[in-house]
């Protein structure tokens, strides 16, 4: 069969808008462009906020006094400005609920992707993830009524308001992101690495344990960062379960104030423009961002370092 | 149709199937294949796709079990022994009968450790070194990578990742190695390696390949199982063994047809 070559005839019925599309081509271009610079604006926005804010704080109090003061009192007569009594407190309450999102998150996501047969996962999943979208309010009143008088029957040193249980409740609700970014990143390991560790003689345990979690390392350890960052910056739970009042040192089981908690404080109150009060907000906001800044940042250091590429 | 492979009585049986049968949930992929393995020798299945040789190939050391809807009906033994009796442990089958993928898939691990692992987890005693170089060395990647054991396995080239994988399943020393479409994501360069390596191999193991490639089978193979895919009521595909027989056979005066069209590259 020879291919004809298209008559004159045939040619007449196609006139396609060539102008018309590149015009439409161009104003789409500059609608999406314009859409994306806004969350670019706003974020350089606020950065630049924060900066003007915290250097004009920086000129009032020394960033030596800022580090090495051993108590928070920027709203007192008698003011001191040591940062780090509130990032203990974010630290503290940081690592306890990390203790507890870590394994419950992993190991749900192991269960969900390895073991859980597809119909299970497909009903498990959503419903880990209505555990996300509880309002952190509830998670603060659960934490304070009911987790710290619980707690209290056999810790009876245990204040009213304490990290502890603020960690534990605030580990809980970032369990869920640990559980569904891990599940993912160790869903997409490839069946056939699976099938290469089986072929081997190997069992369900030793090719989840050698095999599918070293090849989901990446994926696991963004999404612990990623829960890290959440719970750095978490502000109702650690306001209403750990108290406002700026302790230093690693003691869980006494009222502390964190960063979060700090600014949710300062701007319920009357904080007048330009006061020593107001830029303190900015500083410790900067300190935050800077946290999670720097969290961001290493994992995705890491994610490019360890993830492995299967074409 | 099934025919058993006259010539076969000459050499020991590795595996025995018997009116093997496996079906995907509703859905049946291959029906009623009858047919020896014998060992030491390098047995090719060809024919063309869907017609349920790479299924048959993965019943020999279970992987079908892996695949909840899968069915496996009739019998297959392994040197005499049901291998899917209520007794028998797959982990302990597929350490006896190794397998090679369609795809390299080393794990992303150094290519030491890719040896190691499952020497490691089958509880090899004796000394390490030595066995990942016997392992590459058999598998005749050793002189490309004895530098770089330290290196992601995931480094290498296409073909040495197959060779590595193939030096992996080597290293637990099993009985039967089974390949299934091997060269198949290889370069033609990297493909002959591989065929000279399976002459080596064979000294030591039984061979099962799966090919796409009708001059690998004539080339490599001692014996061919050629499958054919009939189309069902259900408006699927069903795959069968239509004839069995010695390589020279099955190529140059096959007893069926259909076997003389696909390999003389009519259909297929």
């Amino acid at each position: 069969m020879t291919v004809q070559s298209p008559t004159t005839q045939s040619q007449s019925l196609w006139r396609p808008n060539r102008d018309r599309s590149r015009l439409i081509q161009s104003v789409v271009k500059f609608i999406c462009g314009a859409f994306a610079a806004v969350s670019i604006v706003t974020t350089l926005g606020i950065v630049a906020t924060l900066l003007f804010e915290t250097i004009s704080f920086l000129q009032e109090v020394p960033i030596w006094q800022f580090l090495t003061d051993r108590k928070w009192t920027p709203l007192f007569a008698s003011k001191e400005f040591g940062i780090f009594v509130l990032v203990s407190a974010t630290v503290m309450i940081s690592v306890i609920s990390i203790l507890v999102a870590m394994p419950l998150g992993l190991l749900a996501a192991i269960c969900l992707s390895e073991y859980a047969t597809p119909r299970t996962r497909k009903i498990l999943k959503p419903v880990l993830e209505v555990l996300a979208g509880v309002p952190t309010v509830v998670y603060g009143y659960f934490a304070l009524l009911t987790v710290t008088p619980f707690l209290q029957t056999f810790l009876p040193n245990l204040k009213g308001f304490n990290s502890i249980s603020a960690g534990l409740v605030l580990g809980v609700m970032i369990t869920p992101l640990v559980a569904s970014l891990s599940e993912d990143a160790i869903y997409s390991v490839p069946q056939r690495l699976r099938d290469g560790a089986y072929a081997l003689g190997t069992t369900k345990r030793e090719t989840i344990v050698s095999v599918v979690l070293p090849a989901a390392l990446s994926g696991i350890v963004s999404s612990l960062i990623l829960a890290v960052s959440r719970a750095v910056g978490e502000t109702m739970i650690v306001t209403l379960a750990a108290g406002a009042n700026p302790t230093l040192g690693l003691n869980p089981l006494v009222p502390v104030m964190t960063m979060t908690a700090f600014i949710v404080q300062v701007t319920k109150g009357d904080a007048v423009h330009g006061s020593i009060a107001y830029q303190t907000l900015f500083a410790v906001g900067t300190t935050l961002f800077l946290i999670t800044l720097a969290l961001n940042i290493f994992s995705f250091w890491f994610v490019r370092r360890f993830r492995e590429k299967y074409d | 149709m099934t025919q058993t492979a006259g010539a076969m009585t000459a050499h020991k049986i590795a595996f025995q199937a018997e009116k093997l049968s496996v079906s995907y949930g509703s859905t049946m992929a291959v029906k009623d294949v009858f047919l020896d393995i014998p060992q030491n020798q390098i047995v090719a299945f060809i024919g063309p796709s869907g017609c349920g040789k790479s299924t048959v190939l993965r019943c020999f050391n279970r992987m079908n079990d892996l695949i909840p809807s899968a069915k496996v009906e009739g019998r297959i033994t392994f040197k005499g022994q049901d291998i899917y009796d209520k007794r028998v442990d797959a982990v302990e089958l597929r350490r006896r009968v190794g397998m090679v993928f369609q795809r390299p898939n080393p794990f992303p691990k150094s290519i030491y450790q890719n040896i190691a692992f499952g020497a490691r987890i089958n509880g090899y005693q004796g000394d390490m070194d030595e066995l990942v170089e016997r392992s590459l060395r058999d598998a005749a990647l050793w002189d490309e990578v004895k530098d770089k054991l330290k290196a992601s396995g995931l480094s290498l080239s296409g073909g040495q990742q197959q060779r590595l994988c193939i030096a992996r399943a080597i290293a637990i020393e099993p009985e039967v190695i089974l390949m299934d479409e091997p060269c198949s994501a290889l370069d033609p360069i990297s493909t002959l390696r591989v065929e000279e390596l399976m002459q080596e191999l064979k000294q030591k193991y039984t061979i099962v390949i799966v090919t796409h490639n009708m001059q690998q089978a004539s080339r490599t193979s001692d014996y061919t199982a050629f499958y054919n895919a009939k189309a069902t009521d259900q408006g699927g595909k069903m795959g069968y063994l239509v004839e069995y027989d010695r390589t020279e056979v099955i190529f140059q005066q096959p007893a069926q047809q259909s076997t003389q069209e696909y390999v003389s590259g009519r259909f297929g």
